[in-house]
């Protein structure tokens, strides 16, 4: 009898771990919050459903009309990450991406939603890609301390800003008006502009210089936008940055503050 | 006895479950009978003329080619022989889990295009990518059965790295330069080749067996042969692509 009862306990530890196991690959983990992909399905399919799709590939009813297009979860890639080109994103990148939205997109913020609600969405948007079960996420960036924006700083940032190409897709006047603009496509075909630095400061992917830093080591994946992480030291890293802030005017950046204000 | 039984079956049940993984069946290559494939593709009909590239966006480029560059999506040689051409193992092999080589794959950017423009690797053999020009390019490949990256790579920085899965072939561009266009192929065996500048090619080491043989042409498509392949054998094989 005893035997039998610890062989039952084994079995139904046994059990309970396995479970524990295909449960994990269904949650999500942004500091202390835990997501649950099962509730975060019920908040899809009333917030999300018509952009992106109940496949979760960006085809929902609304996508035929929107330029950008929807993302494609089902391809498990993300413009905004802190992890290298071609790997996956953390969760608290999705989570950033759902609270923040993305400029110049139909994607709103999401911040009107609770905390745990969006960590539940991050789940839910994971199960559409097997990949977030087979593979892990990159190591996240370490973004150094930012140098003080000096004019050396600013006149080395330009000659990057030459010797690396942006002006290619950027134009030399960063207006997003290269000799390649007309050419880029997105992974999914689709024609996509570069962003014109003088149009403001909302990057797709967050507007500090933090943000424009991480952009430069991790790449929008995707879109034509690459990685310059062997390309660039972090000093010319934080150059590049501080050339590219000189492009929106002071009224422009005016504008674009009073924006996040959220009037 | 049965409570016995039940739980025993559940535990085992377990046991098994977390031990469960694809089984390799062996490593390196399969003890082959040393046969070969040789053969010759060939382009039937009138041969396009090749565009010339306007590079004149970028000088560094237009610099590095007296004559202008030409498109590569086919290319003829003057015996008729289609370069470009993957020639690979489609069908026949048996299960086997073959390790990538040491040697890594080179993918060369020089004067503005791919060296070579058609690359055929094996999943997980390191590829190495150069940028000889004095330009800076990014490299992007968009790939539908690996991971997709793009990485700036200016004139001399070294930049390594590796596609997981098989994939017959994966476009390559560089979104600065965007007349750049190459092609990867990712095997999850060693049996394959691309034809040379004479259309020519030869796949080496391979097991007697029953194959289907496929030629891939990036702009022509493709062509499959049945072949039986014998020990010791060097088995001739053509393929006539026509337009």
């Amino acid at each position: 009898m005893r035997t039998s009862f610890k062989k039952t306990f084994a079995a139904v530890a046994a059990l309970v771990f396995l479970w524990s196991m295909s449960a994990a690959s269904q949650e999500s983990h942004i500091g202390n919050l835990t997501g649950n992909a099962k509730r975060g399905k019920a908040l899809y399919t009333r917030y999300c459903i018509y952009c992106h799709g109940p496949e979760g590939d960006g085809r929902g009813e609304s996508a035929l009309y929107m330029d950008p297009k929807p993302r494609d979860f089902t391809k498990a890639v993300f413009k905004c990450r802190s992890t290298p080109s071609g790997t996956l994103p953390l969760d608290t990148d999705l989570y950033n991406t759902i609270s923040r939205g993305v400029h110049a997109s139909g994607m709103p913020s999401w911040k009107p939603l609770l905390r745990q609600e969006r960590a539940d969405l991050v789940a839910y948007v994971k199960t559409f890609s097997s990949a977030f079960q087979e593979e892990k996420p990159g190591e996240p960036v370490v973004i150094p301390a930012e140098p003080a924006t000096t004019a050396e700083s600013i006149k080395r940032g330009a000659e990057l800003f030459q010797t690396m190409n942006c002006w290619s897709c950027h134009g030399k006047d960063g207006r997003g008006h290269g000799p390649s603009a007309a050419t880029l496509a997105d992974n999914k075909g689709n024609p996509i502009a570069p962003f014109d630095f003088t149009s403001g400061t909302q990057f797709k992917c967050g507007e500090t210089n933090r943000d424009m830093f991480r952009d430069l080591v991790t790449g929008l994946d995707g879109t034509p936008m690459p990685s310059f992480v062997g390309a660039m030291t972090a000093d010319q890293r934080w150059d590049v940055v501080h050339y590219i802030r000189t492009f929106a005017t002071s009224k422009s950046h005016a504008a674009a503050k009073n924006d996040t204000v959220g009037q | 006895m049965t409570k016995h039984f039940y739980s025993a079956t559940i535990a085992l049940a377990f046991v098994a479950l977390s031990l469960w993984r694809p089984v390799p069946l062996a490593f390196g290559k399969p003890a082959g009978g040393g046969s070969s494939l040789k053969g010759e593709v060939k382009f039937e009909g009138n041969a396009p003329k090749p565009t010339r590239i306007d590079m004149s966006q970028d000088p560094l480029c237009t610099k590095a080619h007296p004559s202008p560059a030409t498109t590569e999506d086919v290319v003829v040689g003057g015996n008729g022989g289609l370069e470009n051409v993957i020639v690979y193992v489609s069908d026949g092999l048996a299960e086997h889990d073959f390790q990538p080589p040491q040697q890594a794959a080179v993918f060369e950017q020089k004067g503005c295009q791919y060296k070579p423009h058609v690359l055929a690797l094996q999943a997980k053999q390191k590829l190495e990518i150069v940028n000889s020009d004095e330009t800076t390019h990014n490299i992007h490949p968009s790939p539908n059965n690996n991971r997709e990256w793009n990485m700036t790579q200016p004139h001399g920085t070294p930049l390594e790295q590796t596609f997981a899965r098989e994939e017959i072939a994966i476009p390559v561009k560089c979104n600065v330069h965007p007349w750049m266009k190459g092609y990867i192929a990712v095997f999850k065996h060693p049996y394959f080749a691309v034809t040379d500048k004479t259309g020519h090619f030869e796949i080496k080491d391979l097991p007697p067996g029953n194959y289907t043989i496929t030629a891939w042409q990036e702009k022509l498509g493709t062509q499959t042969q049945k072949i039986a392949v014998g020990s010791g054998e060097a088995k001739p094989l053509d393929f006539t692509f026509k337009q």
